[in-house]
């Protein structure tokens, strides 16, 4: 039988505020366990919540880039459930108003066409704390640093049919937050974290199955392999003539197996109802047209100006752009090293290979883009071959010398260019390799030619100790053997 | 509705707040009229009435995002049953 999948999103989104959304508390990544947990975070008798407006603004900043309407009135609920990381008994979050109302992202696929996928709503919320289930004397530990750090939850309407399509909408939302600058993106750290809804139905069918929701899903390659290994799991069952379970699953990514968590989670189980310490939050017009002046350039803007500007295609443009501190670098880059195509394929190629070889992001690079760009222009301009670019490279991110030409100096690897020296060195070279040379020129096929060609190039790389321009020899070699 | 002796026993447990075998008499009388007044409330048809976000007529003011709370763990801790590592402990919890 064949079957349709159908996939929706919530995505927590972290938001990269300096404080918590109902607490004075830092939100600083990294400290002490519970040295960010004030007397809100904790729940303590007595104490009242008061709205971080940061976090509002960045929750209208990313209503406003997803083309969605925004909540003018918008209201806190309580979501009761119990569990030792969340000391208050119940998540703040929103449920009937919440910040964002309905908007859309659009995804471009591998096939090269786009698709619209629609947002549902987009709410505030508060994360809970951690726990830490080690061995503590048979007890777990809590951290409650994390409590109370403000997330949008994201919903998307169930418009996704494949993997590939869920990544990619992943992959613009991480580029758009990152881009509005309201989150850090940082993946490994919890920034972002995905639950994933699945459900089969007989293909072309209207009827939507029973769902599943795989929960807290941190990397795009989780969410790829956790959505392939359930859509697997539910064709077997419906398959064998067996039904769904609504339930919750968890996804261990390192064993790829998933396991049911807790079945058929009613809403009211969780016993929403309006959080009596909160007042409605209303937004004015002066508060969005202040949200919207602070909009940078969105990544879809970015890409058609990299096109225009730097006269990148556009799958270039795509990768470039999509990343906000990756596309600041490559400008950097470009702007220093004159060539843009040279600068972006340095970026894709060695930059990015190193980068994700380190498992770094661009903001850890130990080089800065007017570095790369120094050693762009000098590749550009002849000065270095391939291979002696490569050193430079090498030497740069390791931190040896923080200058190009310093480099290039010290390591004798300026690339020769002096036509009478080459023209000599071809000529030794030749001189010895009378074989070769006879085999070249009674050779009549221009592609073994050319093959041929490339034998002499190892004694010449030799001979000028690696630093002869290829390029030159090529057009020195074909010329002395004649064509 | 009437709430038991055992009931009102194990929520003071739960709330860990220490009732002696007096204040439970006390207390299953008391809480049982507040019991029953809720199930009076009940009685209400509310199926078309909107649930009220709050009673009074404002709105929320907001807090600029700026550290104002200092790092009072020791304060805190010293209240509470287990801590280790700045952790809080607290009884083992399965999934």
């Amino acid at each position: 039988m064949q079957w349709d999948i159908v996939i929706g999103l919530e995505i927590h989104v972290q938001l990269a505020t300096q404080t918590k959304i109902f607490s004075g508390s830092s939100t600083a990544f990294g400290a002490e366990p519970n040295t960010q947990a004030s007397a809100v975070d904790l729940a303590m008798p007595g104490t009242l919540p008061v709205p971080n407006e940061q976090a509002f603004r960045y929750a209208v900043m990313f209503g406003l880039a997803t083309n969605a309407e925004i909540g003018r009135r918008s209201v806190f609920e309580r979501k009761n459930y119990f569990y030792p990381d969340l000391p208050k008994g119940y998540q703040t979050t929103q449920l009937e108003q919440p910040i964002v109302g309905p908007g859309h992202v659009d995804i471009d696929l591998a096939d090269g066409s786009t698709k619209r996928v629609r947002i549902h709503h987009a709410h505030l919320e508060e994360d809970a704390g951690k726990s830490l289930h080690e061995d503590y004397h048979g007890m777990t530990g809590i951290d409650l640093n994390r409590a109370g750090t403000p997330l949008i939850e994201v919903v998307t309407e169930p418009d996704m049919n494949s993997a590939e399509e869920a990544v990619a909408f992943a992959k613009k939302l991480h580029s758009l937050v990152t881009s509005l600058g309201i989150c850090d993106g940082d993946m490994s750290q919890g920034s972002m974290r995905f639950d994933v809804n699945i459900s089969l139905k007989p293909k072309g069918s209207d009827t939507l199955g029973t769902r599943t929701e795989t929960k807290n899903l941190n990397s795009f390659r989780f969410m790829e392999q956790a959505i392939a290994h359930e859509v697997e799991r539910q064709m077997d069952i419906l398959e064998d003539g067996g039904t769904i379970t609504q339930e919750t699953r968890l996804y261990n990514g390192d064993r790829d197996e998933s396991r049911s968590m807790r079945s058929k989670e009613e809403a009211n189980d969780y016993r929403y109802f309006p959080c009596p310490d909160l007042l409605p939050v209303e937004i004015d017009d002066a508060f969005i047209e202040d949200a919207r002046a602070r909009l940078p350039e969105l990544p879809d803007a970015r890409r058609a100006r990299f096109k225009e500007q730097y006269g990148l295609n556009d799958y270039d443009a795509g990768i470039l752009s999509a990343d906000a501190k990756l596309a600041v670098f490559f400008e950097e880059t470009a702007e220093y090293g004159k060539d843009a195509k040279l600068a972006a394929n340095w970026i894709q190629g060695e930059f990015s290979a190193r980068l994700n070889a380190e498992d770094k992001s661009v903001a850890e690079s130990p080089i800065t883009g007017a570095q790369l760009g120094a050693l762009v222009v000098r590749i550009a301009d002849n000065t270095l071959s391939s291979s002696g670019a490569k050193k430079v490279f090498e030497a740069l991110w390791t931190g040896e010398s923080d200058s190009v030409d310093a480099i290039i100096d010290a390591k004798g690897l300026k690339q020769v260019s002096d036509t009478g020296a080459l023209e000599a060195m071809v000529d030794e070279v030749l001189a010895d390799m009378p074989d070769q040379v006879a085999q070249y020129q009674g050779e009549e096929d221009p592609k073994k030619r050319k093959k041929m060609l490339g034998g002499f190039m190892g004694p010449l790389m030799k001979a000028s100790k690696g630093q002869g321009n290829p390029k030159l020899f090529n057009e020195i070699l074909v010329r002395k053997l004649g064509g | 509705m009437s709430i038991s002796r055992a009931d009102i026993e194990k929520v003071a447990v739960l709330a860990r707040i220490k009732v002696d075998s007096e204040q439970v008499s006390a207390l299953e009388k008391d809480l049982g009229n507040i019991l029953d007044l809720v199930d009076q409330l009940s009685a209400a048809d509310t199926d078309s009435v909107e649930p009220m976000a709050h009673p009074l007529d404002a709105v929320q003011k907001l807090r600029p995002d700026v550290v104002t709370e200092t790092n009072q763990r020791e304060a805190f801790q010293a209240i509470a049953p287990a801590t280790e590592d700045g952790l809080y402990l607290v009884p083992r919890v399965i999934e």
